[in-house]
């Protein structure tokens, strides 16, 4: 069923009964050539381009809960492709592409919105990682600026420049970065993928992998025994729980991650805005609430929900570099499980189990990574050879010494 | 303007009178009023606009569930947006002002979007707005954007303080009410230390809303008395206008406290508190709260909760209309009835959704029962309302009770799951209650007094008696129990017209039953895509009912249905609390080194590094530019000699009989023999093989070494150090110290560094090149007696020394240093030129010791012991860090002299497109070099050590810059030391 500007207004005129489920709920067949474990952006991503890019259609995505009700459905939403190293920022500004283009190729509005991020620097040696990383982004055909603290000025002029603790001294602005409806951005693969003959099943919590010999076979889940061909494992948070059930111990840490919203404010701020020296990050969404986040709370945990320390530091950063937001109040806070990798860089390739794919450790910023992210698995899926810009992502890359540590933090998944 | 809804009683003082201003008119009302009791009481039923349809909104409840009467409070910064008129105590010269309208607050202009409401339902936007492509982003979005959001802030910094602070408690008692109480009774009375927090500014609860009788007593009386009693309670914090905000691990509690927001002025007082309580046992007794039924155009000004209208009419002395009727699916309907017309107002209707006989009939009411309303009119707020049968009821004000739901928000903020219990329709909570916690009263799905005060006063005494405390007398005061008598009913299916779930967010049945024939129908799915539940008031009210709509189109039952997620807060809480003081220049407190003062007085300039200010040049007379004084400052310390506060690099003291063999296995060059009296340069790398960090480690005696480190990482290298003393060689006989903050030290340095310290340093101590040569160290008395520590290594490449005193002698040192130096012109030199001489010399720091490189990308790969283990030395081996086309450090200058070289740019062969296949490295550091009088650059790039000599370019596109450069030896200046040894 098409959106369409005639559709919305003929079915409004008709008391909008014409609109169809945007997915089946489907039972489960008893063999698919894919299955992809985990109804998230990346899952959901990857049976489209699947069914889309690679004509490869008898899948099924496998989802323990409802769909979208892991990080997808948790993050900020920002999306940006300002990475520095060789490893990341081709797949990062391919993934923004894919953006660009998303409404148009999934007939859904998940409104991508590029209102700009700007990362703030506060002295020397910030600004020069960040004139090293906007040039690399540039050289890989990106967008990237320098702002002076004037620049700064006239797009923030609320930030505290008087009497800030850490003075802005400038700033680094792709302008293409942005924001996009992470409810959507499931929706809208899902609906896409439905259409085109993948079987979304909710509530379908796989809880072992068939191996024999070596070569898995399939899974078993809440709703019974499914075999597929291969078997395609993108569970973000869960991804630790996930592969040890195929015996498999992964490079990756779960951590908690704590988001906030204020109540809905008047427009106020123009873009994302990053904070680094204070731990702080804020958009505003389109319904006018302040999305804001910071650090990961540092411990190990699966459990969904943070605590007081890391709320007050998050707030105590957005005090500091806008004290106008005093008066606004959290409406909302909540945390999700993210998968962080050792070196802070993902992982989209086979395990030694034949038959067995891992898309995982993106972090706490996997959501821009979604279009890419699943273009590439799907790639990996249908060809058994990674996609061109997503050649590093691989599971032996500790191994052999070929990390990706964009922050330079070292095997340490809390300071990533 | 008279107050001309004002009946008798109440808790309000008549003797003093306030005005207050809503939307520019002057208003009075009393102490005791909040905002809309006074707005009621005068008669002003239009308090606001809903966010999607603008519709006019009037005041529903009498709590911190109000969805509807959201006012911009007060003026100027102090302005603050989406207040909730239900709990804004009035105050004299209270100023609000209506939300979200373009025009008046009457005639608002965006009104317009409810004629458009059928192309507005629920997710049209992801519907729409896409073609032609690029206009969502032009035009659209910038349109949408433009009309979000209610309130606004002011844009200017907040004006007030906020204050943090942490609580310890034996029993947390969250609510007044009658369950509260009862439970602070028992509780206070075992001796217990209790904490009972109310979040209105009057304890009671529904106690002082309704007109219940208990020991002989009103509900006010008893609450008088029991006041009486526990404010005497020494044990007993009490805490009203407090709400607990959020449960979280460990017994803690999230705690806002309002302390001036209900005052005019705060007199510089702090306007909230943040609390973190933390409790060994809490008691929820958070009460109710009452949900509407959905009817046709139910979202009128005028229609309200009937449990706020007797709250109205009983506490506040306030009656919402003058001709009310009452729409209920339980006895709480009657009740209301009874109130008001024992209060003398006219209710013009009882319509119960139940069948069979009517309780009381008020005179000239008519009673329908199995009756359903279907629509309203009245545009501005309602004048009459339609019932199924055709029949039409005059009213002002309709009073709607569809059942409570318990308050179990705090029971779910660890992942609790409330339970449906069909006696009372409503979710109550589950068994996975936070570690600690009970719940009691309405909160725990007992709605009636009887049972709030029972299971409140047993409630306290079994807390008190699980943590040692002994059982104290309690005996309930009597009252009549009465039934609830639910039966469920959620909306009127027969109404035509659209019928409201939620009032804000403006999400009606429809909305729930198109999501759920597009497939959202996982009651997350249906929030999200109609955010029903998304508005300030979490759904407090919204959320049962639209459960029941979805459960239906679902053919499920609620409980199979499930809830969402409750989060914390409870109610919204400000920014601006969970800051407390941390804000402007107390963000995070400063470190300043033993020479700040001194600094100060030379003018110092001073730069943020980490949390420590430092002296970043000390400007001259006749200067107008700052390299001017950079150059000044390394000139005269090659020349003569200069000093500088070095304090900030890390101190740790490291002492035991496994000393040498712990640095040895820590840092990768070997120091196992390191003689006493010596200091060696170190590198340390990480577990993973990447360089972490360098510094100098001096052997003060056998047992007893001290090491220095980076400013950057003093704190992770201590980290690193504890770990590895404690986790992985336990066995070491070896502790370490922070001791950054204990020494003052400065670097002198420069050729004429010797004689100066020779001023100084007391005359037994030979410091002559013979007895104290380069990477020499030494324990010494200076001026007289002081202890000092002397060590003769070199950051600038000069002759130099680094001398360390106890922190308290450090000001007095630096003044000594430079009087001493006053024959050689000494100079004080600040991080730009220590930067500078260091990249003169080639030394690595921050920016090539970045996280990502090793020691041979640093050329220091010589320096790796190979006799023995060390952290790091297995990873280090891995092919991807040893591979031929790994950048490594080497020294760049322009080759046309006159330009500049900056940090961050890129290096790219010449005639190679600047892409990032052909990136070959960068450049980490550079100087305006005095020495050299040109631009000189550290950076990496491929194969460097072989590339002596090429030319390469430096591209800069974030700036435009293309600059051609020479591969140089990273060590511009006096290569082969000589200068520091003499
Ligand atoms: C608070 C927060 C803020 C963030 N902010 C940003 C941001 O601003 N920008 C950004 O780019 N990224 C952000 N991220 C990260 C981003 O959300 C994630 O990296 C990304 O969503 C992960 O991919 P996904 O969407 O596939 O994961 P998910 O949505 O988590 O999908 C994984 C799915 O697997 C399912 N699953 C798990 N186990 C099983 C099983 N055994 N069987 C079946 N299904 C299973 C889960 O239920 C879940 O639905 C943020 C994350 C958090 C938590």
């Amino acid at each position: 069923m098409r959106n369409s500007g005639f559709k919305i207004l003929t079915e409004a005129l008709t008391g909008n009964k014409g609109w169809k489920a945007n997915w089946r709920q489907p039972t489960p067949k008893s063999a698919y050539d894919v299955i992809i474990v985990g109804a998230g952006g990346h899952g959901l991503a990857t049976a489209y381009y699947l069914a889309k890019e690679f004509d490869i259609t008898n899948v099924a995505v496998l989802e323990k809960g409802w769909i979208g009700s892991g990080n997808v459905g948790r993050n900020t939403t920002i999306i940006r492709s300002n990475y520095m190293l060789p490893g990341n920022e081709p797949f990062y500004e391919w993934s923004m592409k894919l953006w660009e283009g998303l409404e148009q190729d999934l007939n859904y509005n998940v409104m991508v919105s590029q209102r700009g991020i700007l990362n703030l620097f506060h002295n020397d040696p910030q600004r020069d990682t960040f004139i090293r990383r906007g040039n690399a982004m540039r050289l890989a055909g990106a967008d990237a600026v320098l702002l002076d603290r004037e620049d700064v000025q006239k797009m923030c002029p609320f930030f505290d420049f008087n009497s800030s603790r850490f003075p802005i001294k400038g700033g680094l602005l792709q302008p293409r970065g942005g924001t996009v409806r992470h409810d959507a951005v499931a929706w809208g693969y899902a609906r896409k993928g439905d259409e085109l003959g993948v079987d979304i099943l909710q509530n379908c919590e796989v809880q072992s992998f068939m191996i024999e010999g070596g070569v898995c076979k399939g899974v078993e889940t809440t709703k019974g025994s499914i075999k597929a061909k291969k078997v395609a494992v993108c569970v973000a948070g869960s991804s630790g729980r996930v592969m040890a059930m195929a015996g498999i111990r992964v490079p990756i840490e779960s951590h908690v991650m704590q988001a906030f919203v204020s109540e809905a404010l008047k427009p106020v701020i123009p873009g994302v805005v990053t904070f680094g020296a204070g731990h702080f990050y804020v958009s505003q969404s389109d319904k006018g609430g302040l999305v804001f986040g910071g650090d990961i709370d540092g411990y190990n945990s699966y459990a969904q929900r943070g605590n007081l320390p890391v709320v007050e530091d998050v707030c105590e950063g957005g005090m500091a570099i806008m004290p106008m937001i005093g008066r606004a109040r959290i409406l909302r806070m909540w945390g999700g499980t993210v998968d962080m990798s050792m070196d802070g860089s993902p992982f989209i390739d086979k395990t030694h189990i034949e038959g067995l794919y891992f898309n995982g450790g993106w972090c706490y910023g996997g959501f821009k990574a979604t279009p890419a992210s699943g273009w590439c698995y799907a790639h990996l899926l249908a060809n058994e050879k990674p996609h061109e810009v997503a050649s590093e992502f691989r599971l032996d890359r500790f191994s052999r010494g070929h990390i990706i540590d964009e922050k330079g933090m070292g095997a340490q998944p809390n300071l990533h | 303007m008279s107050q001309i809804n004002r009946i008798s009683g109440g808790l309000i003082d008549r003797d003093k009178t306030l005005n207050f201003k809503f939307d520019g008119r002057v208003f009075e009302g009393h102490p005791g009023d909040t905002l809309a009791s006074a707005l009621l009481a005068n008669g002003q039923r239009l308090v606001g606009r809903s966010f999607k349809y603008h519709r006019p909104r009037g005041i529903v409840t009498a709590g911190s569930e109000e969805p509807n009467a959201l006012v911009q409070l007060r003026r100027g910064a102090h302005q603050e947006p989406n207040t909730r008129a239900t709990e804004t105590e009035l105050f004299e010269g209270l100023e609000a002002t209506s939300q979200n309208h373009r025009g008046s607050l009457k005639y608002d202009l965006m009104a317009v979007n409810d004629l458009l409401s059928p192309f507005l339902t629920a997710g049209f936007y992801y519907k729409t707005f896409m073609w032609p492509k690029g206009f969502w982003e032009k035009v659209y979005e910038p349109a949408i954007r433009a009309s979000a959001g209610l309130g606004r802030l002011s844009g200017e910094p907040d004006p007030d303080t906020y204050d943090k602070g942490f609580l310890h408690c034996d029993i947390l008692i969250i609510g007044g009410g009658a369950a509260g109480l009862s439970a602070a009774l028992t509780a206070g009375r075992s001796g217990a230390r209790v904490i009972l927090a109310e979040e209105n500014f009057r304890m009671g609860g529904r106690l002082i809303a309704e007109t219940l009788e208990l020991g002989g007593m009103s509900g006010t009386e008893w609450v008088t008395e029991t006041l009486a009693e526990l404010t005497a309670m020494t044990n007993l914090r009490f805490m009203p206008r407090t709400t607990v905000y959020g449960a979280f691990d460990h017994g803690i509690y999230g705690t806002l406290e309002r302390m001036t927001d209900h005052l005019s002025s705060n007199e510089q007082k702090p306007r909230q508190v943040l609390w973190r309580i933390y409790s060994k046992r809490a008691i929820l007794c958070a009460g109710a709260t009452e949900r509407l039924i959905a009817f046709g155009n139910n979202d009128r000004p005028g229609v309200m909760l009937a449990g706020a209208t007797r709250a109205y009419v009983n506490r506040w002395a306030v009656t919402p209309g003058q001709r009310i009727a009452i729409f209920t699916n339980n006895n709480d309907g009657w009740r209301t009835a009874t109130d008001l017309t024992e209060k003398g107002v006219e209710v013009t209707a009882v319509v119960d959704t139940r069948d069979g006989p009517a309780r009381v009939t008020p005179s000239g009411a008519s009673v329908v029962m199995g009756g359903r309303i279907i629509d309203t009119k009245g545009r501005h707020g309602i004048r009459s309302l339609t019932l199924s049968n055709g029949q039409t009821i005059p009213a002002d004000c309709l009073a709607v009770s569809g059942g409570w739901n318990p308050n179990v928000h705090l029971t779910c903020h660890q992942g609790g799951r409330p339970v449906w219990r069909d006696d009372i329709a409503a979710f109550t909570p589950g068994d996975n209650l936070p570690v600690g916690m009970t719940v009691a009263g309405a909160a725990n799905g007992s709605l009636g007094l009887a049972g709030a005060l029972a299971e409140g006063g047993k409630a306290g005494n079994v807390a008190t008696q699980d943590i040692g405390y002994s059982r104290s007398n309690y005996t309930a005061p009597k009252t009549e129990e009465e039934a609830v008598g639910i039966s469920a009913f959620w909306y009127v299916k027969e109404s035509r017209q659209r019928s409201w779930l939620d009032l804000q967010n403006d999400v009606t049945i429809k909305d729930v039953q198109l999501a759920c024939q597009e497939g959202f129908s996982a009651v997350e799915h249906m929030k999200r895509y109609t955010t029903l539940g998304m508005a300030t008031d979490q759904g407090k009210m919204a959320n049962v009912p639209a459960l029941a709509v979805l459960a239906e189109c679902t053919n499920k039952s609620i409980p199979d249905t499930g809830t969402t997620v409750f989060r914390p807060p409870y109610s919204p809480v400000s920014i601006g609390a969970f800051a407390g003081r941390s804000r402007g220049n107390d963000f995070r407190p400063y470190r300043l080194t033993p020479s700040h003062d001194w600094a100060v007085e030379q003018s110092a300039v001073f730069v943020e590094t980490g949390m420590w200010l430092r002296a970043r040049w000390f400007p001259q007379p006749g200067e107008t530019h700052w390299r001017q004084h950079v150059d000044r400052e390394v000139l005269q310390t090659r020349k003569s000699v200069g000093v500088c506060d070095v304090t900030t690099l890390g101190k740790i003291d490291i002492q035991g009989r496994d000393a040498p063999a712990f640095l040895n296995s820590v840092y990768a060059n070997a120091f196992g023999k390191l003689a006493v009296g010596k200091v060696r340069y170190g590198l340390m790398l990480r577990e993973d093989g990447i360089a972490m960090d360098d510094g100098t480690t001096a052997r003060l005696s056998e047992k007893r070494f001290v090491m220095t480190t980076t400013t950057a990482n003093a704190v992770s290298v201590f980290r690193h150090l504890e770990f590895c003393r404690q986790c992985l060689w336990p066995g070491m006989d070896v502790h370490v110290i922070s001791a950054t903050e204990q020494f003052a030290q400065y670097s002198v340095a420069g050729p004429n560094s010797r004689r100066l310290l020779g001023r100084l340093v007391d005359p037994e101590f030979d410091i002559s090149n013979e007895a104290f040569p380069f990477m020499a160290c030494a324990e010494i008395t200076v001026c007289g007696g002081t202890p000092a520590r002397l060590f003769r290594i070199s950051f600038s490449g000069e002759l130099a020394y680094e001398i360390a005193v106890p922190t308290r002698y450090g000001d007095a040192l630096i003044r000594v240093l430079i009087a001493a130096g006053e024959p050689f012109d000494v100079v004080p030199y600040g991080t730009e030129a220590l930067s500078v001489m260091r990249i003169e010399k080639g030394h690595p720091a921050g920016g090539e010791l970045n996280g990502q490189t090793t020691a041979h990308d640093l050329g220091m790969g010589r320096l790796l012991s190979k006799s023995t283990d060390y952290i790091g030395n297995t990873l280090r081996q891995r092919p991807g860090l040893n591979f031929e086309d790994r950048p490594t450090l080497m020294g760049f200058r322009p080759v046309d002299r006159s330009t500049n070289l900056t940090a961050g740019a890129h290096i790219i062969a010449k005639g190679k497109e600047a892409t990032m296949e052909n990136d070959e490295g960068w450049i980490s550091s550079v100087a305006s070099s005095p020495t050299l009088k040109y631009s000189i650059g550290l950076g990496f790039i491929k194969r460097g050590s072989r590339r002596l000599g090429d030319v390469i370019r430096v591209v800069n596109p974030l700036k435009g810059e293309d600059v051609e450069a020479e591969i140089v030896s990273p060590h511009f200046f006096d290569p082969d030391g000589e200068r520091l040894r003499v």
